[in-house]
């Protein structure tokens, strides 16, 4: 450690009593002839050390704080609306339902950002959602999403009409374009979002996201840039529902030309028909393992999601052993899921796949060994034959439903 | 013609182990891997040379001195050279700062035409700095790409994965790629590789060898602050339903019913 | 133990074991079970440089020696004896070559081979002759510039799938042993045929046939050393390559060992991991004990043919014998520490069993490696009188 790093260990306070290393989430911390030593690759400056260390023997240089802004300029809680084929994603009746919370919070307008081609009567459905304006970018341009007009256009008016907090979708289109978006406006951007508050005081944002497959969660901040900008996980906030008495106001906006043109060109966009439910957006999924022996088998698993109106899913080893495409695996290497069921069929629950699935809010694990980590994380477990078990659910549900 | 891929050093979570009683992940002894998705990025970008017939593929990381074994595994794959960005200076990046550092060393290397990443770092899962970096070097970008249909030294056309299926998108070179798992089955080291690697020089940049602007590096550069760090509750012990299969399963269904419904 | 490996070893051994653990291991079972021989292991082996490790830099390889080749195939044989045995076998083919080959059949076949663009095959058990190899049927009459190649050779490892075959085939029956010939046949000569592939009960994914020569004209230049030498082309190959056998009932063995060990650790029983009952954690130490002594002994025949040692028809065969006597015995072990699970082909232990029997059997049965050993304790003892 030297002067100019941005966390010290001051030895001359530092007893050596350990609380700090059982405090850092990362393992950075070691005592060595009993004086703590930070390791600076390991160590995020996240500050759980300094709050611990009972002597202020641990200080973390907080930078030169840029105070000197003034941010009074920015206000209103923004949303992009993450427009396909000219219909709004769910993830963005789910942001306007905590971007009104916040709004109100902090006593400003909620606004939505739509860019797309013939939007005006769908722009409308924002405002029945909660937003008091909606800013309309309608081109034929615009129609598909590609990264330089959108990220251009919303730099643009993000410039122009300052606002304090910005929120998109952790989806592929919004992770692509709020990332260029912050680097070009010098602003703090927090992925994968799932609470988000104001503080009362400073009146920020605080934005909470799992690190590390979920095992550790952080509160970040974005103290010295505006707006605050996050992308927020799907199906974690709640929908806003509709209220088609809500008025606001839809502004239409024109810019110059050079903002709506693209390197790249979108050729073509293809939908994967094998399936009829989309694993980010179903609140059920069966999902089928190395248990399923053969990839015929998967075909129990489909019937208990057809049964269910669920989605199919699958961990890594069905996937690699062939039985099931790519884009149906979940956990690290995959998709990360958190439906209201998910339902895991001989699926011994490596970390990779728990990773993946384990903010469900029920999870239901059938697997023949008792010992499998799958039932560590399961709401409801049996142990038993798969095979018996699944089709007999399959049955009772459709019983039922 | 040039190609640089960009790659994390990162724990490796089968390693991880939870400890029962805190609940925090158990870091003692856990490996250092080259980030999944990176390794789908280095094969593609192999496969591209190897398809050009020419060219180089320069691997480079932002990390400490250790990462440096990162860096070699590439190398033992096939990548041509590798340069580590390590200065003390940077430490504290958030993905701002972390792309803006890492495009200065593309701009310090010149001459790239594809710059490939992985789709996300398995350990803070953002995925933002691939797009940072092409903002910062205001080229093109396709991110979740998981197939390239065509490539010469002018332009590419790839597949980018969405929720939905793929969009086909034409991009002209120089561009940015991110990838996906789905891309390929990145290779295996081989022995001439490992012994190439063992001896290969490894560069080291430092924030002034890259002409980094000091307010834009390190906690400095990063607008983003973590102010608290908490383990999550541990999920309630679950309920084991046991008895003939036909009883559990009609137990499980009764038990569903609500929130299947509802 | 620390066998002292250096720098390049260690990598052999590590990238070996990360194939096996990486690519081998997962289908395995499934190449088992459907017979399926691994081009695709291959392929991913020739990428990775393994298959010239034991062939001259000049060739195109790595130039290293039988301890490389037996790291390389104890490592493979981790993931799947079977799969392992298309590179070993194909070191068993290429010692013919390797150690009487002149520079052109040296040049012509070594390259290829080294790169993985192509398998070798040896050729010497027919139906009425095994163990006692004087015994040959197959005839290779010389006409002109040509030997004509007549006979069938049987349970032949990687027939059919390799494209180099050494074959040893009698020139003069009237002289026995001292009529035998070694000789290269490549895929496609005309009268090379091939049987119907064997079912076996282990080493699945290996492709065991019948190689079958009917006036099949070999050009006289694919004569390995001279009329005559076939006896001895052969047992200077299984002296070379019986530490290879040996290691691949060596890698069955500590894989049995490996999964018997986390399957102990993990199975409870009266509230207690199995690990914890002493019946089950001597059997452990027993097999730890044995798998260990056997690569000693593996490891110290192979440096010391390669450090060109006159006289290793003993100590290769000691090997041989010990380590798949081991495999055997540890395997069945494996199994009783699994339990009922472990006669279950759900599980892995079962297969390494099956896979472990054919190491006693094959390139000289155990019974043949011990009276290779004693009559060369007999000869040592007349020696010093």
């Amino acid at each position: 450690m030297s002067e100019n790093d941005a966390i010290q260990v001051i030895l001359e306070k530092c007893v050596g009593c350990t609380l700090c290393v059982k405090a850092c989430p990362f393992g950075a911390i070691t005592m060595k002839d009993k004086k703590a030593v930070i390791d600076l690759a390991k160590c995020n400056l996240c500050g759980s050390c300094a709050d611990k260390c009972k002597f202020t023997a641990i200080v973390i240089k907080k930078t030169q704080l840029k105070k000197i802004f003034d941010f009074s300029a920015y206000k209103d809680v923004w949303v992009f609306a993450e427009q396909k084929k000219g219909v709004i994603q769910s993830i963005s009746f789910e942001l306007l339902g905590k971007g009104r919370e916040l709004a109100d919070k902090l006593g400003v307008d909620l606004a939505a950002v739509l860019l797309g081609e013939n939007m005006e009567d769908t722009a409308k459905e924002l405002i029945s959602r909660g937003a008091d304006k909606v800013y309309l970018v309608d081109s034929p341009k615009l129609k598909a999403y590609q990264d330089d007009p959108y990220t251009n256009i919303l730099t643009e008016l993000i410039s122009k009409y300052k606002p304090e907090i910005v929120l998109c979708g952790a989806s592929t289109i919004g992770r692509s374009l709020i990332s260029r978006v912050a680097v070009k406006l010098n602003a703090g951007l927090t992925a994968d979002c799932t609470g988000l508050d104001i503080d009362p005081e400073e009146k920020i944002l605080l934005q909470t996201r799992p690190a590390f497959g979920g095992n550790i969660m952080a509160t970040i901040i974005s103290p010295n840039s505006r707006p605050q900008m996050s992308t927020v996980r799907h199906k974690v906030m709640k929908e806003a529902e509709p209220d088609l008495k809500r008025k606001g106001e839809i502004i239409k906006i024109k810019l110059d030309d050079d903002l709506y043109i693209s390197r790249t060109k979108l050729i073509d966009v293809i939908e994967d028909i094998e399936e009829t439910v989309n694993l980010a957006e179903a609140d059920i999924i069966v999902s089928g393992g190395r248990g399923l022996g053969t990839k015929e088998n998967f075909a129990i698993i489909r019937e208990l999601a057809m049964a269910l109106n669920g989605a199919v899913g699958a961990s890594r080893s069905a996937v690699d052993a062939n039985w099931i495409p790519y884009s149906h695996q979940v956990g690290q290497t995959g998709k990360t899921v958190c439906p209201k069921v998910y339902i895991a069929c001989g699926i011994s629950g490596q970390i990779q796949h728990l990773i993946g699935m384990k903010s469900s809010d029920i999870i239901v694990a059938i697997n023949k060994d008792p010992d499998a980590p799958i039932f560590s994380v399961a709401t409801y477990g049996i142990v038993g034959d798969l095979f018996k078990i699944v089709p007999l659910l399959t049955k009772h549900f459709k019983n039922i439903l | 013609m040039r190609i640089v891929v960009l790659i994390k050093q990162v724990p490796d979570t089968t390693d991880v182990k939870i400890d029962p009683v805190t609940n925090t992940l158990k870091r003692e002894g856990v490996v250092s891997i080259i980030n999944p998705f990176d390794m789908y990025a280095i094969e593609e970008a192999l496969r591209v040379k190897e398809k050009m017939g020419e060219g180089e593929v320069v691997v480079i990381t932002m990390g400490p001195p250790q990462a440096e074994v990162a860096l070699r595994e590439a190398i033992s794959m096939g990548c041509d050279r590798a340069i580590l960005l390590s200065d003390r200076k940077f430490a504290g990046s958030d993905t701002w700062a972390t792309s803006y550092t890492l495009s200065r060393a593309i701009e310090k290397l010149g001459d790239c035409s594809i710059v490939f990443c992985g789709k996300q770092a398995s350990d803070g899962d953002t995925a933002q700095v691939g797009p940072g970096i092409s903002t910062h070097l205001n080229i093109p970008q396709v991110t979740y790409v998981k197939k390239i249909e065509k490539i010469d030294k002018n332009s590419a056309v790839v597949e980018r994965m969405t929720e939905e299926g793929y969009d086909v998108v034409e991009t002209p070179i120089p561009a940015l790629f991110t990838v996906v798992k789905e891309i390929n089955e990145p290779r295996l080291p081989s022995l001439k590789g490992k012994m190439k690697a063992k001896k290969a020089e490894i560069v080291v940049w430092k924030a002034e060898d890259l002409g980094c602007e000091p307010d834009k590096i390190g906690l400095d550069g990063s607008p983003t602050r973590v102010v608290k760090i908490f383990t999550p509750p541990p999920r309630g012990g679950g309920r084991v339903l046991s008895g003939e299969p036909e009883d559990v399963a009609k137990e499980l269904a009764e038990l569903l019913k609500k929130d299947i419904v509802g | 133990m620390d066998y002292l490996l250096t720098e390049e070893q260690q990598m052999i051994k590590d990238l070996c074991r990360q194939i096996a653990e990486e690519k081998i291991k997962p289908v395995a079972a499934q190449y088992d079970e459907e017979a399926h021989f691994p081009w695709d292991i291959v392929k991913i082996m020739a990428d990775s440089d393994i298959c010239g490790v034991y062939i001259p830099e000049q060739y195109g390889g790595m130039g290293k020696g039988v301890f490389e080749l037996a790291i390389a195939t104890e490592e493979l044989s981790w993931g799947c004896g079977g799969i392992a045995l298309a590179f070993a076998a194909t070191g068993l083919g290429t010692f013919p070559i390797l150690l009487y080959g002149n520079e052109q059949q040296k040049a012509k076949y070594l390259p290829d081979i080294a790169k993985g663009k192509k398998l070798a095959a040896f050729c010497i058990t027919e139906a009425e002759a095994g163990s006692d190899a004087g015994s040959i049927k197959t005839t290779a009459k010389k006409e002109g510039d040509y030997y004509v190649l007549n006979g069938t050779k049987q349970w032949i490892t990687n027939g059919g799938e390799a494209d180099v075959y050494t074959v040893i085939a009698m020139t003069d029956k009237t002289k026995g042993a001292r009529g035998a010939s070694a000789f290269i046949v490549e895929k496609g000569t005309p009268g090379l045929s091939f049987g119907k592939k064997e079912n076996k009960i282990g080493i699945r994914a290996s492709a065991t046939r019948e190689v079958i020569f009917t006036d099949c004209k070999v050009p006289k230049a694919n004569l390995l050393g001279k009329e005559g030498l076939g006896f001895i082309v052969a047992m200077k190959t299984f002296d070379h390559s019986r530490p290879g056998v040996a290691a691949q009932a060596l890698g069955i063995a500590q894989r049995a060992l490996d999964e018997a060990v986390k399957y102990s650790h993990e199975r409870k029983q009266f509230g207690t991991a199995i690990s914890n009952f002493q019946g089950v954690s001597f059997m452990l130490a027993d097999m730890a004990i044995q798998v260990e002594a056997a690569r000693a002994l593996i490891y110290s025949a192979a440096r010391m043919i390669d450090s060109g040692a006159k006289d290793v028809a003993k100590v290769s065969a000691m090997a041989k014998t010990f380590a798949s006597d081991v495999a055997m015995k540890v395997t069945v072990d494996a199994i009783q520490v699994f339990g009922g699970y472990g006669y279950m082909k759900e599980y892995p232990v079962e297969k390494l069993m099956r896979d472990a029997k054919i190491t006693q059997i094959y390139e000289g049965t155990n019974q043949i490696q011990r009276s290779v050993i004693a009559s060369s304790l007999i000869k040592e003892c007349l020696a010093k009188k």
